[in-house]
């Protein structure tokens, strides 16, 4: 599902190019997880970026699903992303001037994937029901992550992105919510690459690896 | 001190990372400070040189004994009335040319000149040399700005058009412009009228003006008190009060910029301010360096924009000096000459502005919790609800503004219900805009459409001002385009009208209309020779023009009579009626079959109104009766003139003849197509300061727009950042933020066009009548309406293409920022 091969990128500084990503590969099976875990600063978050198509590599490959993401145009990556990959982040990125229920679906919707039963089975099943037309402000964080993603699941993609999605939860919510994350996705058959810094969230998940001054160590 | 010297710093710091909003906040206050002060510079130009006319011998208060119909004032006179003790003085006034300028001398006595008059002119001031004033070879005193306008230096020596040579200049800063004051004895030398005076002033002592004249001058002089310059000021107060409306206008549409900017900041900088309050800082010391933050940068941005203000106050001030001299013969000095104060009012304006701006701002900071995250979707819910307040204000202020034009009367009553209906009007902008996003909302099917309503909402808040800036500019731009064009099809029918006869020839003295009269009748293409006879005078304590004439067929046909009783001219004829103009059948409340009295001698002249006529463009009453019965009863000479009828085609050779016959300049004759042509050339310099003053509030608020969107776009990026990673790609969301935007001016614009109408309304059956006397028709030209639509469209285009383009063009790292969770 994902193919990552010798990809390399390095961000402009006033001391010169700084390289966050040296060669990295790795590929991730559909139905597998795999978490990367590393420091901050290590470069986790710009491979997730990298494999979404939000930025572009210096070198290397990225393919999810067969399509080559690398080198495309900012119109087909973003297709891609409606399509085929699914985001969840940290800070939840909830569309604040939509309710709950728009933004459940809005990118089931955006994909031409919406199927309301699906929707209201997975809402029910978030613990959403009651909060179908409340704005994203009117919710607490564990709440908003579980819109974020219901909204991904929702589109039904095959390839989900998540960057520390319970870093922004204390330890009880970040668990119940990452438990209610696993199982759903598993149930979908969707491969998921998630970011964390967490050691413990990340043996949770089927398959480990560790970005450390820009290269990869697999641990498992 | 030393936490509000940090906080400051720390306060400051904002700009430096964000410069587009601090060149927004300045550039706002700038151009409200330059418009304002603008205008303020022109009308303090124009009421110093009135000052300076009207103090000229004491003007106004000043009286004066002149000389009767036919007889002249002379030398003797003088000598007689100062031999039998009466505090006289002679003065001679005549018009002299210096290469292309036309100047007026005016030749005094500065022994005998009242000490009143004295104080008035330049002969008490320090420094003045009675000697060098009048032994030769005598001095000439004139104003700076005269000497500026003839492009000489002190101690300069003049020549006249005739020949003549003046006395070296030295300048007198109260001799008002365009004027030369010299010796008497040189005047009379200089303008060929040897012992000749034009008045006698006379000590402003009520002992003297009770006093019976020596017997044999009682028939030949009558008492005057010249009034026309104190008037000048009273009759200009309506010109220089629609300029100040349109500078308010522009000063509040920029303090919008400025208002927006401020909001802005203090919401980027909330958590800072949080911040700043948990390290120890006082809620009263983070206001204190808010406030000191505010007036640093209105210093700034006033000092610029007084600079500003005076380039725009130089461009403009020929076209109002043109204006005010076509309108109300007043002239004003042609180069600014500025006071200190004038310099303080506008940066005083520009602080009280940038304060009245930042009291919102500084009110929530005073109220700003320390704890609490900075949220701002409960920030921008808190802005919905103030839209509803926004609405009810603005009902409000639309109620007092119908209170006042029903209920009030007078100038400044009438501009303050228009500044209610206006503000009004903005209050209710995003209350309209919200019912209309929300309709949009209902209609719209697909996750894109109601995203793309749903934010519309949303920034109806922030977009207001900048939306209500545009919608005052405008709705001024339509008002005031839709009053001038319909006043421009009504003038120049009333032109048609008023200009019935070919050719116009006027009368320096009684002996100069006899040799027209004699040249006149030998003329054999005349058809008719139709003899007018004009006058100063005064009724009910105010000028008024009264226009002698012979009742002729072209008066009946032509005449632009509004309304008349039965055989109204035939009337006039008896020298027992008159035709008044409308403004002086509104100011003194006259109708049809009203009598009313003038006191011209000492025989009350009782008259009938027999109709009242149109009479455009002039602010002073005026009145037309029958000829003989003035001139039987005018104590002072008539200004006596004729209009000649013949066939068009005859009048260019015929006023060339008079020109040669007579030795006639200027207007003395004149062509109907010359008069009508120098009409419209003062019509349309009247405009000039008004349609400039309009086209750049407009630009302010293209500026407006443009900021607000600036600033706007900085803070878009996180909620456009998740639609991105959701698959929408950059571009289409440029596309859609453009679209969105466009969406809300659009309807600002919309609503522009009934506000704009509404505001024209007003001005041609308000204003106008209050300010001038004179009501319009109200003409509608749909193509102004869309030139002006599409300039507004054309300016909201450029507004908000550069930040959306500048948004289109970031980096896919500036956008995926938003997600990286160590921000």
């Amino acid at each position: 599902m994902l193919e990552i091969y010798q990809v390399s990128k390095s961000f402009p500084t006033p001391q010169g190019p700084l390289a966050v990503l040296q060669s990295i590969s790795l590929n991730l099976a559909a139905g597998n997880t795999l978490a990367l875990t590393g420091e901050s600063g290590s470069g986790k978050s710009t491979l997730l970026h990298l494999v979404a198509g939000l930025d572009s590599v210096d070198a290397g490959t990225v393919r999810v699903g067969g399509e080559t993401v690398t080198g495309r145009a900012d119109a087909d990556r973003a297709r891609l992303r409606r399509t085929t990959i699914g985001l969840v982040f940290q800070q939840f990125n909830l569309l604040p001037s939509l309710t709950v229920g728009a933004n459940l679906a809005f990118q089931a919707r955006l994909c031409g994937r919406h199927e309301p039963a699906h929707l209201a089975d997975l809402t029910r099943r978030l613990g959403l029901d009651g909060l179908l037309d409340r704005y994203p402000e009117q919710l607490s964080g564990g709440q908003q992550q579980r819109v974020a993603i219901g909204r991904t699941l929702a589109a039904r993609p095959q390839l989900i992105l998540a960057d520390e999605p319970t870093g922004n939860l204390d330890e009880a919510t970040g668990d119940a919510v990452l438990d209610l994350f696993l199982d759903e996705v598993r149930a979908s058959g969707a491969a998921l690459l998630m970011v964390t810094h967490s050691e413990r969230l990340a043996a949770r998940l089927g398959h480990q690896h560790h970005l450390s001054q820009g290269r990869l160590e697999s641990r498992s | 001190m030393r936490p509000l010297v940090q906080t400051l710093r720390a306060l400051l710091a904002h700009w430096r990372r964000h410069p587009v909003q601090l060149a927004a906040w300045v550039v706002g206050l700038m151009l409200a400070t330059a418009l304002w002060s603008g205008v303020q510079a022109l009308n303090t130009q124009a009421r110093e040189s009135y000052d300076r006319a009207a103090g000229l011998f004491a003007g106004a208060a000043q009286p004066m004994l002149v000389a009767r119909e036919g007889e002249t004032l002379t030398d003797d006179v003088f000598a007689t009335l100062r031999q039998a003790g009466w505090p006289v003085s002679p003065l001679l006034e005549g018009r002299v040319r210096v290469g292309e300028q036309a100047l007026t001398l005016v030749g005094i006595d500065p022994v005998t000149l009242p000490a009143e008059a004295a104080a008035a002119s330049a002969v008490d001031q320090t420094g003045f040399e009675l000697a060098a004033f009048l032994t030769r070879p005598g001095l000439t005193l004139a104003g700076p700005d005269t000497l500026q306008q003839l492009g000489v230096e002190p101690g300069a020596e003049l020549r006249l058009a005739s020949g003549a040579l003046l006395p070296p200049l030295a300048v007198a800063s109260t001799v008002p412009p365009g004027t030369l004051l010299v010796d008497v004895g040189l005047a009379q030398q200089l303008l060929q009228r040897p012992s000749e005076l034009s008045r006698l002033l006379v000590a402003d002592d009520p002992r003297w003006q009770t006093q019976a004249l020596p017997e044999d001058l009682a028939e030949r002089l009558y008492w005057q008190h010249g009034q026309s310059e104190d008037d000048l000021t009273r009759l200009t107060d309506s010109f220089h009060l629609n300029l100040t409306a349109l500078g308010l206008l522009a000063f509040v549409v920029g303090l919008f910029i400025v208002n927006g900017a401020t909001g802005l900041a203090f919401e980027q900088r909330s958590s800072l301010l949080r911040t700043l309050r948990a390290c120890g800082v006082s809620g009263r010391q983070v206001v204190l360096a808010l406030l000191f933050e505010v007036l640093l940068l209105a210093l700034v941005a006033g000092l610029l924009g007084l600079l500003l203000g005076y380039g725009l106050a130089a461009l403009l001030l020929p076209d109002v000096a043109a204006s005010l001299q076509g309108l109300y013969g007043a002239r004003v000095a042609g180069a600014l000459q500025l006071e200190p104060r004038w310099w303080l009012a506008g940066l005083g304006m520009s602080l009280c502005g940038a304060l009245l701006a930042a009291v919102g701002s500084l009110w929530q900071a005073a109220r700003l919790p320390v704890l609490g995250l900075a949220r701002r979707e409960a920030w921008r819910a808190h802005q919905q609800r103030g839209v509803m307040l926004l609405a009810l204000l603005g009902g409000g202020l639309w109620l007092l503004a119908l209170g006042l034009f029903m209920a009030g009367s007078g100038l400044v009553v009438a501009f303050a219900g228009l500044a209610a209906l206006l503000l009004g009007a903005a209050l209710c902008l995003p209350g309209l805009l919200s019912v209309a996003v929300g309709i949009g909302q209902r209609l719209a099917r697909g996750p894109v459409a109601e995203w793309f309503w749903a934010e519309a909402r949303q920034q109806v808040s922030a977009l207001s001002l900048a939306l209500m800036a545009l919608l005052l500019a405008l709705a001024a731009n339509i008002g005031v385009g839709s009053m001038v064009d319909s006043f421009r099809l009504t003038f120049t029918g009333w032109l048609d009208q008023r200009l019935a006869a070919e050719v116009y020839m006027n009368a320096e003295d009684a002996e100069q209309a006899e040799q027209m009269v004699e040249w006149l009748v030998g003329q054999p293409e005349i058809e008719a020779i139709l003899p007018t006879g004009h006058l100063i005078s005064r009724y009910a304590d105010e000028p008024l023009e009264l226009n002698g004439i012979r009742v002729h067929d072209t008066y009946r046909d032509h005449w632009p009579v509004q309304q008349q009783l039965a055989d109204g001219w035939d009337r006039v004829g008896t020298g027992q009626a008159a035709m008044i103009s409308e403004q002086m059948a509104r100011r003194f409340d006259l109708a049809p079959g009203d009598s009313l009295t003038l006191g011209l001698a000492a025989t009350p002249w009782l008259l009938q109104v027999a109709g009242i006529y149109a009479d455009y463009g002039n602010p002073r009453a005026q009145m037309v009766v029958d000829l003989d019965a003035l001139m039987a009863r005018a104590e002072g000479p008539l200004r006596q003139g004729f209009s000649l009828r013949l066939h068009p085609d005859a009048a260019p050779q015929l006023v060339e003849r008079a020109r040669r016959d007579l030795g006639l300049e200027g207007t003395a004759v004149i062509d109907q197509a010359s008069v009508r042509n120098f009409s419209e050339q003062v019509f349309e310099r009247t405009f000039v300061a008004t349609g400039a003053l309009n086209t750049l509030t407009l630009g302010v608020a293209g500026v407006a727009l443009l900021t607000s969107l600036l600033t706007l776009t900085q803070s878009r990026l996180p909620q456009l950042a998740p639609l991105w990673a959701q698959g929408l790609s950059r571009r289409h969301l440029a596309w859609l933020e453009w679209l969105r935007t466009l969406c809300l001016a659009g309807f600002t614009i919309l609503l522009a066009v009934p506000l704009g109408l509404l505001l024209a309304w007003c001005l041609v059956a308000i204003i106008n009548v209050e300010a001038f006397g004179w009501r319009l028709p109200l003409y509608l030209f749909p193509e102004q309406w869309l030139r002006l639509i599409g300039l507004a469209a054309l300016t909201t285009v450029l507004a908000t293409a550069w930040p959306l383009w500048r948004l289109g063009r970031q980096s896919p790292a500036t956008w995926s920022k938003v997600f990286a969770h160590e921000q």
